[in-house]
């Protein structure tokens, strides 16, 4: 019953083959047994989950449910959750029991799903491997000595699994998708504006947007219809109507153009990742759909641009962290100046300080022009680059990482080697774009990810795709054998 | 360009992020390694590109000037450090 996708669980509730009850407390009684190996929840919401699964059996009972109602999933712990720890992964808000719930917390508890717990993440979302976290590294459960990806890793290794069967998770940078990559299961990044970021805690809040993370497609698209939507109480939310995202996933793909951007599959991407991504899709043209070549010119440059957007974002965003209202405060402060950099200095991980320095640099008098100004103008080529291509094709493909998921400590010393493996990703969150992971092969056993990117507001495009291709494989089902 | 250690403490005191003194040159390199990353973005030139701060070029959205929230002070001051009467309290800032 644990490895049931979010579809496979509403028909067995519905059928009465198990209760929300039962369902809750195995999911519940596995993730007590693995979290110790993996390290994936910070908070395991054990009894107000079971309170929540008590009363949604009483809806199905009464007949007042709806198809998702008392299936349980996990959230990162990023999203607000009303009463219950909310830590961003971070000392600094360790002791931060969140007063409101998030838009996508609202909806998802009226949409009927159980909280099992808060997932692991990289501090503040800033990170590609989870092993930044003020609690410690997750790992990945293809193999422990490995990292699961971030910063979502804690919501990946638990789909991954099968400690839950959906996660919430968030992108900035490649942060649902690179770990789905990592840990073989689906992870789709909305375009930005798609899914309401209040209570969602900011890092760089041109870039953040909030998607699900799942075993396939089409629990993906359950997912989205749930969360996507317009919501006045965030200024940056899209007025555009949401689609039913299940509505189109069993359309022919035949006649989909598919373009594959020269300057991902140069001589740097290692021959056995670049492989299953073209056999991934040759399974496409399998199903009718054709590819071409197509050229993205500034590619590398999303690199730089989203390392100096990003961190001059979370500068700002993390200003409001500073011990006077709410989360740590140092121990007897001598005056307000030493209050706030003490409680921040102590409070904050090294790689968040790192990014906050470079964001306050690249802001200052001075530097804007040279810096902050000149990655905006890049954002724009990067942008028209997307448009361009989309032009010619329908959606673009390619490798979601640049390799299989990294030892833990591997990485974690080199920050720059960190930061140019989000070359698939960051341009993605520059543009705005939505985007897919879906599991597509193994590379000495670790998972491999293809990324699918579509134009705006096209999710349910590429939910289509991915479910056409995950009724045609089977990678989404592999199991690491440990959690089977 | 580098970050020497004038310059990382400059940095530090804008952000309000006290850093040990032994932990100074450790900065100064991977801020400096970070900018060289970031200097890349002089390869090409973007004469004449405008700057986009929003993927979709959405304006901000207005509203009516009403009153919407209620007041939640005591609820949201569970999470203070330290409060009194309604107030947060910090060392003392005007002598």
């Amino acid at each position: 019953m644990h490895q049931s996708t979010l579809a496979e669980l509403s028909s067995a509730l519905e059928s009465k083959q198990i209760s929300s009850e039962e369902l809750t407390r195995l999911y519940i009684d596995r993730s007590k047994q693995f979290n110790h190996a993996l390290n994936c929840f910070i908070t395991i919401n054990e009894d107000e989950a079971l309170a929540q699964a008590k009363q949604a059996d009483k809806q199905r009972a009464e007949n007042k449910h709806s198809s998702l109602t008392g299936i349980p999933v996990a959230q990162k712990d990023i999203f607000c959750t009303n009463g219950i720890k909310t830590s961003c992964g971070s000392k600094m808000l360790d002791n931060f029991i969140a007063p409101y719930d998030a838009t996508v917390i609202e909806k998802m508890n009226a949409a009927g799903f159980v909280n099992l717990g808060k997932t692991n993440m990289d501090e503040f979302a800033m990170g590609s491997s989870n092993e930044t976290s003020f609690y410690g590294p997750v790992k990945n459960p293809w193999n422990t000595e490995h990292v699961p990806g971030g910063s979502s890793g804690g919501s990946a290794s638990a789909v991954a699994a099968r400690l839950c069967p959906a996660a919430t998770g968030t992108d900035t940078g490649g942060s649902i998708r690179q770990p789905a990559s990592l840990c073989g299961i689906t992870g789709l990044k909305p375009t930005y504006g798609r899914v309401s970021r209040y209570g969602m805690i900011a890092f760089a809040s041109s870039l953040d947007q909030g998607g699900p993370m799942t075993h396939t497609a089409e629990d993906a698209a359950l997912m989205m219809n749930v969360i996507a939507g317009f919501d006045e109480r965030d200024s940056t939310s899209a007025e555009q109507a949401v689609d039913d995202y299940t509505e189109k996933l069993n359309d022919s793909i035949e006649g989909l153009k598919i373009g594959l951007p020269k300057e991902y599959f140069g001589e740097g991407l290692d021959g056995s990742i670049a492989k299953i991504i073209e056999e991934g899709v040759k399974e496409l043209e399998k199903l009718g759909a054709t590819c071409k070549e197509v050229e993205l010119p500034n590619t590398e440059l999303s690199i730089p641009a989203y390392y100096v957007v990003a961190p001059a974002e979370c500068s700002s965003n993390l200003s409001r962290f500073d011990g006077v209202r709410f989360g740590y405060r140092c121990e007897d402060p001598t005056d307000l100046s030493d209050l706030y950099s003490r409680s921040r200095g102590e409070g904050f991980g090294e790689e968040v300080k790192r990014r906050i320095m470079i964001g306050t640099y690249v802001l200052s008098a001075g530097y804007y022009d040279a810096y902050y100004l000149k990655a905006q103008q890049i954002r724009h080529l990067i942008r028209d680059d997307f448009q361009n291509a989309f032009k010619e094709v329908d959606v673009i493909a390619g490798p979601t990482a640049t390799g299989t998921a990294f030892k833990l400590n591997e990485m974690i010393n080199d920050p720059i080697s960190m930061y140019l493996s989000d070359i698939y990703t960051v341009s993605v969150n520059l543009a705005g774009l939505p985007a897919i992971s879906v599991p597509a092969g193994f590379v000495n056993q670790l998972p491999v990810g293809m990324q699918l990117i579509g134009n705006y507001f096209e999710e349910s495009r590429l939910l289509n795709i991915a479910h056409q291709y995950q009724m045609n494989t089977d990678w989404h089902k592999q199991i690491p054998k440990e959690f089977q | 360009m580098s970050i020497d250690k004038s310059e990382v403490l400059k940095i530090a005191r804008l952000a309000r992020l006290s850093i040990d003194e032994q932990d100074i040159p450790d900065y100064s390199d991977e801020l400096s390694n970070i900018l060289s990353l970031v200097e890349r973005m002089n390869s090409v030139s973007s004469e004449g590109i405008s700057p986009i701060s929003h993927p979709l070029d959405l304006s901000a959205r207005l509203r009516a000037d009403k009153v919407t929230e209620k007041n939640q002070r005591e609820k949201f001051q569970q999470n203070a450090p330290l409060t009194d009467d309604g107030c947060y309290l910090v060392p003392k800032v005007i002598e």
